[in-house]
């Protein structure tokens, strides 16, 4: 990925950062800058998610995209916040104990690279929640 | 607006064709498709070509004008000539674009192609460039690829409803079964359960045999107004609808994980435009790129209640010969998968049929015919019905 494609989400990467429509209620995270129900008649504010949230499916990568090979297997899950939207990312940790109504909180960590010299991207990941 | 008539279809061979370009390919497609209708290359009006990535494949873009000057529209004729793009159902929108320029009298003759040249780069490279059909930023930047995200609704459908790896597989194998009977399928082989469960795990619960391969290929078809169309052939093949639906780019934003909305949403439209429903329906071609891929398809279609595509795929409802025929030509797993050519792959299959020359694939009676195009995880689907009555 090109590096200002990656640095203009930096915040929203870090610190999971997303939107809030004050009109209608609905929390976005990847952040929109449209509200999908009120459309240009929302009212769109950044909003810092607590990051708590549970699986909803997952599957085991074996074999991997470019820039994650040297990650697999792993476990890439569908996480549903707990504020109501929905991302994609990895399960840090043994990716045979994750299951469908996992508690996940989020954790900062290396997402990829571009080849061996490139650029290293980080980001979030998820690790199980349990106290 | 007017009725719209297939008139003339070619696929070429489906497959790693090493030694064939993309030019070649879709020229081979689009002149077998015209000699096939009867018309000639002067006759054209219009010329839509789908393709999803020559930009990532073969490092080609303006794919329309490069398809219309090989195939000798160009420098003479100058025949007016687009690139669809929309992922994996770039095909179908071509198809539907195609059916517009002559429903609303723009055109009367006109050519509706797809094509892909996909195996001129190395497997990751393809694998990444197919991955560009869902939402780079916020899946691939986590590490998704195609199949992970089609994992992620297998999973949840075997959570949800008790589907089995081993009905993931009876897919495969069924399609397998009618490629063997396919003269262009990339994959003539037939196929076991265990084989299937025994392949090399790429995104858990999908095997490779659960995926569709990359392949190289191009289809073609020729358009034209229902009223003419009996002064070209005998056996016309009518469009009694064409739709197309969207949905959110990324799997995560979805309503269900385990309903295609836009496949819904675009049936439903379908089925409305023909005023049929699916029992009207003989056989269809689905977009099984990825097993689970096909059993969400014909349940989000209305050929299977939600949840119970497996079971009626172990069953044996699916494969020819059973209640509702699913990809006779093979389907995208056993014929092959040109991204962009897909979509009129299936509409070249269902003329097949309607005209009863499939051979040791042929659906006896068939009459009516549907086809199903996704693009990405589901965020583009097109929907066409096509009939031996107007």
């Amino acid at each position: 990925m090109s590096v200002p494609r990656f640095w203009r989400s930096l915040g929203s990467r870090y610190n999971l950062e997303g939107t809030h429509c004050t009109e209608c209620g609905e929390y976005y995270y990847p952040p929109r800058d449209t509200c999908v129900n009120c459309r240009r008649l929302g009212k769109i504010e950044s909003y810092k998610f607590k990051g708590t949230g549970e699986i909803i499916t997952y599957t085991i990568i074996h074999t991997a995209a470019e820039g994650f090979e040297e990650q697999t297997p792993y476990a890439l899950a569908i996480i549903k916040l707990d504020e109501g939207p929905s991302l994609t990312a990895q399960i840090v940790g043994n990716p045979k104990e994750v299951y469908i109504g996992m508690r996940v909180k989020p954790v900062f960590r290396k997402l990829g690279e571009d080849g061996e010299r490139g650029m290293i991207y980080y980001g979030t990941k998820f690790v199980p929640a349990e106290a | 607006m007017r009725d719209v008539a297939i008139i003339g279809v070619k696929n070429t061979k489906y497959g790693e064709l090493w030694n064939r370009s993309l030019r070649q390919l879709v020229v081979e497609a689009g002149i077998g498709a015209i000699e096939d209708a009867g018309v000639s290359g002067k006759d054209i009006d219009a010329l839509y070509v789908g393709n999803m990535s020559g930009g990532r494949f073969i490092e080609q873009e303006h794919i329309g004008a490069l398809i219309a000057d090989y195939s000798g529209l160009s420098k003479n004729l100058h025949v007016p000539a687009t690139r669809v793009e929309a992922a994996c159902a770039s095909g179908g929108l071509a198809l539907r674009q195609g059916i517009m320029n002559v429903a609303s009298g723009y055109g009367d003759i006109v050519v509706a192609a797809g094509a892909e040249k996909m195996t001129d780069i190395c497997s990751s490279e393809a694998s990444s460039a197919l991955a560009a059909a869902a939402d780079r930023e916020w899946e691939g930047m986590a590490g998704a690829t195609f199949p992970g995200l089609y994992a992620m609704i297998a999973t949840l459908h075997m959570h949800k409803y008790g589907t089995t790896s081993e009905q993931l597989a009876e897919v495969a194998v069924k399609n397998h079964r009618n490629g063997a009977h396919n003269p262009i399928a990339q994959y003539k082989n037939q196929i076991t359960v265990e084989q299937v469960l025994n392949s090399v795990m790429v995104a858990d619960p999908l095997h490779i045999f659960d995926c569709s391969p990359i392949t190289d290929g191009a289809s073609a078809l020729v358009l034209v107004p229902a009223e003419e169309a009996h002064k070209y052939t005998d056996t016309p093949i009518y469009i009694r609808a064409t739709a197309q639906a969207s949905d959110t780019i990324a799997l995560h934003d979805r309503r269900d994980i385990t309903t295609l909305d836009a496949t819904v949403v675009a049936g439903k439209r379908a089925y409305e435009m023909a005023k049929m429903g699916p029992e009207d329906i003989d056989l269809v071609e689905v977009h099984d790129c990825f097993t689970i891929a096909e059993l969400c398809a014909i349940e989000d279609l209305g050929f299977a209640e939600k949840g119970k595509g497996g079971i009626v795929t172990a069953e044996g409802e699916t494969a020819i010969g059973g209640r509702i025929p699913v990809n006779t030509s093979g389907g995208l797993k056993a014929c092959g998968h040109p991204v962009g050519a897909t979509g009129i792959k299936q509409a070249v299959e269902i003329v097949t049929q309607l005209r009863g020359e499939a051979g040791g694939r042929q659906v006896d009676g068939a009459e009516c015919g549907m086809t199903h195009n996704v693009g990405g995880s589901g965020a583009t689907a097109a929907v066409h019905i096509l009939s031996r009555d107007r």
